[in-house]
């Protein structure tokens, strides 16, 4: 029992291990798409909470951590300390994110994907055509990446080193809250919002933190990308990129904690371990997605799942 | 007697269709008031009504002696008001456990006091009681889902209960669930109203169960009320019978 107990702790820090020394073996480029795929995940860990957990669909990620990335870049021009512009980032994506949650008090599912969308095309269009603020087609270029307590984290390895205490520090947090009540309530309102409500669960409130925590969180990825690329244009945040994270959620596993780390596993780094099939890579990708979404529409954490736990299917859920 | 519940003139129109039309009725402290009428007679539409789920188009409840119509289904909760719906509504992938502790966590604290607080937001004492009182101690660690029907509906009325409510709408308890299930969730609902002086107001069609559990009866007929009294009286009732079988 008490091995048993040990097991997933003891497999996540082995894997936090491993991911720390993979720059070692890894060239400047290999530490770079490792940084991305923190990244990444971090913005997909902000949708699995909006979606896999809450229910609300979100097609608006990819915006979120476009305006977290330009809030980062302008305020970082502007002398602000990059601590400061990370919070202030996460800070005005949840701010966005909770007016954002305000039609979905209104509309669901495909209905609110396309208000989402909405949102999505405004930001996009925001970022391509005000160029007194965010440059325009020519984006900004030459963000730092920051000295954080004295540590400098412009070598390659050191910013994904960076990248990944915070991908460990957001998943903390976001652990914290599935965890907490609020996780049962999200749960409640994705399952069964009439019932929720009936049992004094405030859906009102729970959809718009949902939407705001996720977008909180979709803005510090936004502020980590920044610096993690040092120039961006509009082009990375237009809507294919906010698909691409759902995409990451669902084939990964909406609503299991894990699920977002092997979505954007698949979405990020396979491509680049398949960069010998070239053309073929994305017709294997979109024909395995499609046999995925019709025979396990749980993802590959919904597999896994089921076939860590085949003899005890009664047990209570804890993903 | 005190009016826990007081519904005055209450309407509900879809189109030219009176679901319900003008319903007057009071439920006092300690009673258990059974709704009966044929299907389509309106007593779900009532429920939603009282309950803030659908707005009514006249009328006004009062929850002792406070207007709370149209207020919503999560703050009437909050003021004492729990219900059971016609179809199950457990969550079937949470153990029988989290879904007892989800339907009182509402109740403890405040929101961020609650994020901040145990997972449990302190209710595993409560939790463990209810859990015993309605029996359910072999399946408490089972996902909802995986228990049988009859199991479902007792922690279906448990849930509505973890929060301790002055007033309990239960919404046809007895439909599916076998005689021996059946026995059980009346005692229980029994045991309920006599030891914590709980009211209920229950829509049922098992006129057996329904008649054996309540002290007055309302009978309804196309979104009126045609009859009301004790069960005897109520069951003697021409108009009553008419309503059921017809000419």
């Amino acid at each position: 029992m008490t091995l048993q107990r040990l097991a997933v702790p003891g497999a996540i820090l082995a894997g936090i291990i491993a991911l720390a020394l993979a720059p070692y073996g890894l060239k400047n480029y290999g530490i770079s798409i490792l940084g991305l795929w923190a990244v990444t995940t971090i913005a997909a860990i902000g949708l699995n909470l909006t979606l896999g957990y809450a229910g609300q669909v979100s097609l608006a990620q990819g915006a979120f951590v476009g305006i977290g990335a330009y809030a980062t870049a302008i305020l970082m021009a502007k002398g602000v300390p990059f601590g400061a512009t990370l919070l202030l980032s996460g800070l005005l994506c949840f701010a966005i994110g909770w007016l954002l949650g305000y039609p979905a008090l209104r509309v669901q599912h495909h209905y609110l994907a396309f208000v989402t969308l909405a949102f999505a095309t405004l930001a996009f269009l925001v970022f391509r055509n005000e160029q007194w603020l965010t440059g325009g087609i020519y984006g900004i270029s030459g963000i730092r990446r920051p000295v954080i307590l004295g540590w400098n984290t412009a070598p390659e390895r050191a910013y994904f080193h960076f990248c990944l205490i915070m991908l460990v520090l957001v998943s903390g947090f976001v652990w914290w809250i599935v965890r907490s009540p609020w996780g049962r309530a999200f749960l409640a309102l994705r399952e069964n919002p009439v019932r929720a409500a009936s049992l004094g669960v405030d859906t009102r409130r729970y959809t718009l933190m949902a939407f705001a925590i996720g977008a909180g969180i979709g803005g510090v990825a936004g502020a980590l990308y920044a610096p993690l690329v040092t120039y961006i244009d509009p082009v990375p945040f237009a809507l294919s990129f906010s698909l691409n994270l759902l995409l990451m959620v669902i084939v990964g596993g909406g609503g299991y904690f894990f699920g977002p780390f092997v979505g954007a596993m698949i979405a990020v780094l396979l491509p680049e371990w398949l960069r010998f099939a070239q053309g073929l890579y994305l017709v294997a990708y979109a024909a395995a997605v499609m046999v995925l979404l019709v025979f396990w529409p749980s993802g590959i954490m919904g597999i896994l799942d089921r076939l860590l736990r085949p003899a005890d299917p009664n047990q209570g859920a804890a993903r | 007697m005190t009016a826990v519940l007081e519904v005055s003139n209450l309407s509900k129109h879809y189109g030219g269709i009176a679901a319900v039309d003008g319903v007057t009725f009071e439920v006092f402290e300690g009673e258990i008031l059974g709704i009966i009428g044929p299907n389509g007679s309106g007593k779900s539409t009532l429920f939603n009504c009282i309950l803030g789920q659908a707005s009514p188009s006249a009328g006004e409840v009062k929850l002792d002696g406070k207007p709370v119509t149209g207020m919503r289904p999560c703050d009437l909760n909050r003021h004492g008001v729990g219900r059971t719906f016609q179809m199950l509504q457990v969550f079937p992938a949470l153990s029988v456990r989290e879904n007892l502790i989800l339907a009182g966590q509402e109740h403890q604290g405040t929101a961020v006091g609650r994020l901040f607080g145990r997972a449990d937001a302190g209710l595993s004492a409560t939790v463990e009681r209810m859990i015993e009182f309605f029996r359910l101690t072999p399946v408490a660690d089972l996902r909802a889902g995986g228990l049988s029907f009859g199991q479902q509906k007792l922690l279906d009325c448990a849930m509505a209960f973890m929060a301790g409510p002055r007033l309990v709408l239960l919404d046809e308890p007895a439909g599916g669930v076998n005689p021996t299930m059946l026995g059980s969730l009346g005692e229980r609902l029994r045991a309920l109203n006599a030891e914590h002086r709980a009211t209920f107001v229950v829509i049922e069609h098992n006129m057996e169960f329904v008649m054996s559990l309540c002290t007055r009866i309302l009978v309804l007929a196309e979104g009126k009320i045609i009859a009301e009294g004790p069960p005897e009286q109520v069951r003697r009732d021409p108009k009553v019978i008419e309503a059921y079988l017809g000419n």
